[in-house]
This record gives C-alpha cells, structure tokens and sequence, in this order.
C-alpha cells in the first residue's frame, strides 16, 4: 500500500522556529500542497515580511526574497511586473501588512497587481513580543496597551479584507481560517482559487487567514483556539468578499 | 549617429534604455520629472517596464524586487525621494542585488528648494540608509557624461552587484546640451543564476536562491560585512574616475570640485590662467571612491600651497579632501547651497584671496 499522506514536496525539511501552537505551520503546509498541485514551484518566488514569518524562506524548497517591514507588495509588484511569467506570493502578518505596510497593500490591489497575498491575521504582534497590531481586538491585553485596547484613544480593529474589497479594481478577496479543520479545507479552496486566478493572469487575489497566537495571548493552544473562534471570528467573519466574477458579470457575486 | 540637443533628464532615460535597461519604477518629484515623462512613452515603445509607483518608498521596493530577479533595473529622483529610497537602497546593499539610482540633486535640507544643489553628497557617499554599505557614486558634469556614466552604470552595479548611484544635480537634469549616444551596450554573460530569484525553471536547477539580508548568526552578519567590505576595497582598486585639469603647471592653488560646480570652477580656472594666475583643480568623475591618490599627488606638488574644494554644499566633500591630504596642506571650503550656482567671478574672487 503506498503513502496516502506525506509533507508537500515544496515544504522543506526543516524543523520551524514557530512557538508550540502557532497556526503559521498550517498556513505554510496549505500553500506548499496548492504549489505542489498546481505544479508551479519552478517558478514561484515566495516573499517573506518581516515579523514572525521571517524565515519562511527556509521551509518551502523554492525561490524566496525577503522583504523590509510592509514592503512584500512593492517588491512583488517589481517582479511580476518585469517577470509576468513567475508565481509571486506575498506572505505577511498584521502589523506588516495593516500597520506599516497599509499603502504598499492597498497600491498593489488597486493597480490589480498579478500576484497572490496571503495575510496571517491574528490580532498582534508576534515577533517584537506581543505588541498591540491595528488588528488587536477591542479590550485585547497586548504589551503595549497593558489595559486593553482603548479604541477610544487608537480606534477600532482594521477588517482588512473588507477595506481591500471596497477598492473598484476586480479582485479575488477572501477571508478564511486556520484554526480547525473545517475552516483547514476552506482555507485552502481560497488559497487554491486565488493562486489559478494569477495564473489566469486575472486580478490581484487576497487571502485572510485568521490565526492564533497563543505565545502573546498568553493562552494554551486550546484556549487560542476557543478565543479566535469566539472573538476573531464574530468580528473577522469569513468568506469570500470579492471575485473577479463580480466585475465580469458573474452570477456568484456576494 | 550623430549629436542631438537633448534636455539632460530626458537623455538619461534614453541612455538606460540604450544600456538595455529596460525596468524602470519611479514617483514624481521636480527636479527630475521629466525623466519619468518621457520613459512613460519611451519604454513602452521600447518594449520595456514603466510604472509609477504609490510613493519613493514603495519605488524602491519595485526596484529591488526586479533586481532580485536578476534584471536590469533603474529609477530616478531627487533628494527627498532619495532619502525614502535609502530604506530600499540598504536592503539592496546587503542582499547583494544590482540596481542604478539616478539622484538629480536639490536643495535641502527637508524641503529646501527645487533649484541645484550637491549637499547629498554625505547620503551617497557615506550611507543615506543604516548599516555598513556604500554606493558606487559617479557625478557627471555635463549632459554627454550623465548619458555615459548611465551607460556604465549598470555593468558596474553587476560587476559588483551592488547599487550604483549616478548623483547630478538639477542643472545637469535641466539644461539642453547637444548629447552622442554611445553603442548600445552588448550582453555581457552573467552568473545571475549563482543567487537571483529568476525562478527555478528558468536557470534549469531544483535549487532555490534566497535574497536577504538577515542574518541572525552574528558570525555570519559578520562575514556578510566583509564580503561587502571587500568589494568597497576592490571598487577603490579598480574604478576610481577622475579628470585632472591644469595640474601640469606650476600651481599655488589645488581646486577640488565636481558636477555643475566643477564647471564654473574650469571656466575661472581658465580666466585666471590668462591674467598669469595657475591654479590647478581635481575632479572627482567617482565620489566613491574618492580619488584619494589624485588628489594626494596633485596637492603635494612642490608648488601648491593650499587645496580649496568648492561644492554646492555647506561643505561635505571637503572632509574627503582632508582626509586623503593626510595635514599636508591647508584644505578650505568654499561653496554655497541656496540653489544659485557660483559664478566664475565669484570663484576667482575667493581663490585671490587666498594666493
């Protein structure tokens, strides 16, 4: 009887530094199986942020850059523009993404840049050591607002895919989860949708993965998992917020 | 083919494309639009890339991104757009990717104007962005050299692989001069497969290259910066540029002076040649490396008495020339930064005060 269940081909065989818990060894085995099935590792280049996932560029067995705090879609932009030929993802957490990275994500979508996003939402920052992020729940405890966040003083939590859905431009927009295998199976239809739209060369295309952090959170695994489907999810709710089917006319518009 | 007028901005868009660059990412900003504004047509037509970006910030980012992938690529801008690229141009730096940025200097600092200036010259030469990198930086002082210097560019910055900045100013940028395009440049063989992230396909191999510039282990960090340290070394060896002008007589007086500046200073130089006056003057074509040694011998001629280096800015160039006169002689500064050039009165006015 031959194997019915291996690593995907493009994961590296590498131990991750990721903490007991972390969802983004998920995230990257999603995306490693739609590289691996769509068959197009020879020519993806991947692109690390800076935050916890850094070093992603040691997991995976294909081409990767690294790129400066927010600066993914810029330098994805660059090389899908001179390389159109290539597969580029963006790989980015909250604080790079929605905080210092907000006008390079924003530009890029709206400019319907070919190339694939995917977000890792979990509601702080994970590698400066649990930083409020712009996505931090109201209330949420984080090292910088020790008292909860104030949206009274710093604002409400930034729905990221909902923002990137209101831009004209056709786009594939969607939110998904990693934190159970019933949002697992979704999570990866989008991330296998958005990755054939850029190879139909079609729209920008956008996938939100809500994630845990139990190291910041200061929960166990489990209880991550319980507080981001309860808190995460009723204000992060999933699904798919935009298609290019919408602009073409579709009849599976949202 | 023979010479045309051409506006400088618009001839160094057109010497990047003859240099077979043809990925070109920039954001507006005066003194140097013009660049943009003809590549928008420009490099369509030539089959190339052209985009404006969000922002001088995200620019630099495009540009390193299509570095990384191992292709030639440029953009342009002024002294304000230069100081948000400098986040890019470290990163580059240290991942080791080619790239040419073109800096048509203005008055600073913050704002400060939109008329020349060379007071930049401390971002180009000695950082601009953190860490220990630097730039190879040529300064051209006409519309001819501007096209040339673009032309070499972007062998160098491969030679090196490491960014390359062309550094005029707003004259340079602005002003019509009758320009002669040299040969397109041929392809030279490239070991881009060894580290660009072209894709795995495409360089035939189931390795992949990884661009970065992090390096954790400080051992490692450590070697990275002497691999970058000896290619600062090896550009010093191997390309230092300059002119020497009038330093075959008996002068009392060594000028340093570069770009437009240097212009103005061979104009006086010239005039005080006629009233019997020898002064003799450097002029750095490369900012780095500085041409120390030219600028040593030319000073410790047994008839020169003092060096003046003479630069659109409140003296920055003038702390290179100290450092390489090692006290042998006198070195003063003499310049201005308003966005008005000297004039070559102005320039012999100051050296007679001197002799």
């Amino acid at each position: 009887m031959g194997k019915i269940f291996k690593k995907p081909d493009c994961l590296a065989d590498q131990v991750t530094h990721y903490c007991p818990g972390c969802t983004h060894g998920v995230a990257h085995r999603l995306i490693a199986e739609v590289i691996d099935e769509l068959g197009i590792a020879g020519k993806t280049v991947g692109i690390a942020p800076v935050g916890c996932a850094v070093m992603a560029y040691n997991y995976f067995t294909f081409d990767f850059q690294e790129a400066a705090h927010g600066r993914a879609p810029a330098m994805a932009t660059g090389i899908k523009r001179v390389r159109p030929d290539l597969v580029v993802f963006t790989y980015q957490g909250d604080g790079d993404l929605a905080s210092i990275g907000m006008g390079e994500i924003i530009h890029a979508a709206n400019r319907g840049e070919k190339f694939t996003t995917i977000f890792i939402n979990n509601a702080v920052y994970g590698m400066t050591g649990g930083q409020m992020a712009p996505t931090t729940m109201p209330g949420q405890r984080t090292t910088t607002s020790p008292f909860g966040r104030d949206v009274e003083d710093v604002g409400m939590p930034i729905k990221v895919a909902e923002l990137l859905s209101a831009l004209q431009t056709p786009a594939y927009i969607a939110r998904q989860s990693v934190i159970k295998p019933k949002y697992i199976v979704k999570a990866k239809k989008a991330i296998k949708t958005a990755f054939m739209y850029q190879l139909e060369r079609r729209c920008f295309s956008f996938v939100e993965l809500v994630s845990t952090c139990p190291t910041n959170w200061g929960l166990t695994p489990v209880e991550a998992v319980i507080w981001a489907e309860e808190k995460l999810l009723s204000y992060y709710p999933t699904g798919e917020y935009k298609s290019p089917l919408q602009a073409e006319g579709g009849d599976n518009a949202t | 083919m023979g010479k045309i007028l051409m506006k400088g901005n618009e001839a160094i868009g057109e010497a990047a494309i003859r240099a077979g660059c043809l990925n070109y990412f920039a954001y507006p900003i005066t003194p140097q639009s013009e660049v943009s504004e003809y590549l928008s047509h420009r490099m369509p037509e030539a089959g190339g890339v052209f985009l404006q970006g969000e922002s001088e910030v995200a620019v630099g980012y495009m540009v390193f991104g299509a570095a990384a992938c191992g292709e030639r690529v440029f953009t342009t801008s002024s002294s304000p757009g230069i100081s948000l690229m400098s986040e890019a141009i470290s990163y580059i730096a240290g991942a080791q990717c080619p790239a040419v940025f073109v800096n048509i200097m203005r008055g600073g600092p913050g704002l400060g104007g939109i008329l020349p200036s060379q007071a930049d010259y401390f971002q180009a030469t000695k950082g601009g962005g953190h860490g220990d990198y630097r730039l190879l930086v040529m300064a051209p002082a006409s519309v001819q050299e501007a096209v040339e210097m673009v032309m070499t560019a972007f062998p160098l910055a491969e030679k090196y692989r490491n960014p390359v900045m062309i550094l005029g100013d707003g004259l340079i940028g602005q002003m019509m001069e009758p320009v002669e395009f040299p040969e397109h440049l041929k392809a030279e063989p490239s070991n881009k497969d060894d580290w660009a992230t072209n894709g795995m396909d495409t360089r035939k191999s189931t390795k992949k290259n990884i661009v970065k510039s992090l390096f954790l282990d400080p051992v490692v960090l450590n070697q990275n910066n002497l691999t970058l340290k000896e290619k600062y070394n090896r550009m010093k060896r191997e390309d230092v540029m300059w002119e020497s002008y009038n330093t075959d007589d008996e002068y009392k007086l060594l000028i340093v002076s570069y770009g437009t500046m240097s212009r103005v200073c061979k104009t006086a130089v010239d005039n005080m040649k006629e009233e019997g006056i020898e002064v003799g003057m450097i002029r750095p074509k490369t900012l780095f490396p500085f041409p120390e040694k030219a600028v040593f011998e030319a000073a410790s001629k047994n008839s020169c008495k003092m060096v003046l280096s003479i630069e659109m800015s409140m003296g920055q160039m003038v702390e290179d020339v100290e450092r390489c006169i090692h006290g042998k002689r006198p070195v003063e500064w003499y310049g201005s930064c308003g966005g008005d050039v000297p004039t070559p009165e102005e320039i012999m006015d100051v050296v007679k005060s001197y002799l």
